[in-house]
């Protein structure tokens, strides 16, 4: 049975796949994904009060996260091919549109993650601007607002790390993408990364205790979230079945085995199941497989999603 | 208000690429790139094979992935027979509305936008029928409103076998071929 497709269409970065979408976007989606997990856990500090306590990762955690949020959003204006023209993100609100929606979330970002940083802003600020004591000191004064802006930050952060896989999922033209699977499996990602990340800077030998056993929780529900946008997608019609084999057996799958469930996800929950169970000491190892395997994960969705198609052709 | 849409007779087409180099032409489209372009679709078992030749461009969909997911607005629904176009001076070149669409017919212009094919719409203004059907030389190529049922593309559909292409994208083309 003969079935070919011949084409006289060349167009740059279409054919013979989509690619227009380089490595600024994975990184930029990796890196908002685990601000929006920074954002959770320093709201959860926040929220549970751990704040009283002068070693809490909270008071580091918002500078960092500005820090990465705003390479991350360079990596993405450096996506753009229209570069000066991207202020007409904010002329206007397209409520069909995650991305309309993520650039709208972005400027929410930022003021609740400098709020969380005026609590207790490091000294060098502060004697540069005198001014930010008052805001400082009228925080303080009030837990329950610590409280709130604990809550606030979980609340942004949420919609931080869901609205990057929405922003995917709702591409109905590349197979891969189409699962709402992807907004929880970025969000969970977006929160394991972030836990191995503050894990690794933080001087409290509680906080790497606790953010340790959270991250193997979060890489659990992780494997199990990947098991299910698999399934979702396999059980699918043809082009879906396709684009699920690119990770499962073809192309995209000897990096997704190896170094996203393998030295992503297995190995560092083995090696953190060990730390807690203090067979061995806390090290940064487990961490830095997490953030990589996260990393590597976002590439392989972004790219595997371009690939697939609804034309067969496109698998080999 | 009018809703324009193409009917491509692939009985008739003979895939000369005259649609393509005319509107290359009229639309000044960058070397290099294809706003239409000529797929042969080749199917069926020796000596049975059925060989079909379609001039394909954007669907200029009743369901638009493309106008949807555009965070500016920039790709939207003209008033003039839905046709789905792009302003060049909203757009910020993001490239969502050519991960969305899934018959690949946008690409990013030199110039930094996104750019497809406007059904001419140029010329449609002023009358004139898109520079891809009025070049074909086997006039095989109709284009005209799609809900007026005394329409020439409206009486070809009334009376002949269609297809569009993947349906099951769910866009609702308005590129039919006949068969």
């Amino acid at each position: 049975m003969l079935q070919e497709i011949t084409t006289t269409r060349h167009n740059p970065h279409i054919d013979p796949f989509v690619h227009v979408w380089g490595w600024e976007i994975p990184i930029y989606l990796f890196l908002g994904g685990m601000v929006a997990g920074m954002m959770i856990i320093s709201g959860y500090f926040l929220f549970s009060k751990r704040y009283k306590d002068t070693t809490c990762s909270c008071f580091t955690i918002p500078l960092i996260g500005v820090a990465f949020l705003s390479i991350g959003m360079f990596a993405l204006f450096l996506d753009l091919e229209h570069k000066f023209y991207f202020w007409r993100l904010y002329t206007t609100f397209r409520i069909s549109s995650p991305m309309s929606w993520g650039a709208w979330i972005l400027v929410l970002v930022y003021p609740v993650i400098i709020v969380n940083f005026l609590i207790n802003p490091p000294e060098i600020i502060v004697r540069r601007f005198p001014k930010l004591n008052l805001i400082t000191s009228y925080i303080n004064e009030h837990p329950k607002l610590i409280q709130n802006i604990g809550i606030t930050n979980m609340l942004i952060g949420s919609a931080l790390g869901i609205y990057t896989g929405i922003l995917l999922s709702t591409m109905g033209a590349r197979p891969l993408w189409n699962s709402s699977m992807l907004a929880v499996l970025f969000l969970v990602s977006g929160l394991s990364t972030a836990a191995a990340f503050v894990h690794m800077i933080s001087k409290s030998q509680y906080e790497k205790e606790l953010l340790a056993k959270a991250d193997n929780g979060f890489l659990v529900i992780e494997l199990f979230v990947i098991m299910l946008f698999l399934i979702g997608l396999s059980t699918s019609s043809a082009v879906h079945m396709n684009a699920a084999r690119l990770l499962i057996t073809g192309e995209y799958a000897p990096q997704f085995w190896t170094f996203v469930i393998g030295t992503g996800i297995i190995l560092p929950l083995i090696i953190q199941l060990l730390a807690v169970n203090k067979k061995i000491k806390h090290n940064p190892i487990a961490p830095i497989l997490v953030i990589i395997g996260g990393l590597i994960l976002r590439f392989i969705i972004v790219y595997a999603g371009q690939y697939s198609h609804y034309i067969n052709a496109h698998f080999k | 208000m009018a809703r324009y849409g193409m009917v491509i007779d692939t009985k008739k087409c003979v895939g000369c690429m005259d649609c393509v180099v005319a509107c290359k032409t009229e639309n000044n489209v960058p070397e290099g790139y294809n706003r239409d372009w000529i797929v042969q679709v080749a199917n069926g078992k020796f000596p049975y094979i059925n060989l079909e030749i379609q001039s394909q461009r954007c669907n200029h969909c009743d369901n638009t992935p493309c106008v949807s997911c555009c965070p500016t607005g920039a790709s939207h629904v003209h008033e003039i027979g839905k046709v789905v176009l792009v302003d060049h001076e909203v757009c910020i070149g993001c490239k969502a509305c050519i991960a969305a669409c899934p018959y690949d017919a946008r690409f990013i212009h030199p110039d930094g936008y996104a750019d497809k094919c406007t059904f001419c719409i140029h010329r449609v203004e002023k009358g004139e029928l898109p520079a891809c059907v009025s070049v074909c030389p086997t006039h095989c190529m109709y284009f005209g409103d799609l809900d007026d049922p005394n329409s020439e593309v409206s009486k070809l559909l009334a009376s002949r076998k269609y297809h569009v292409l993947l349906p099951e994208a769910g866009t609702s083309p308005r590129i039919f071929y006949l068969i």
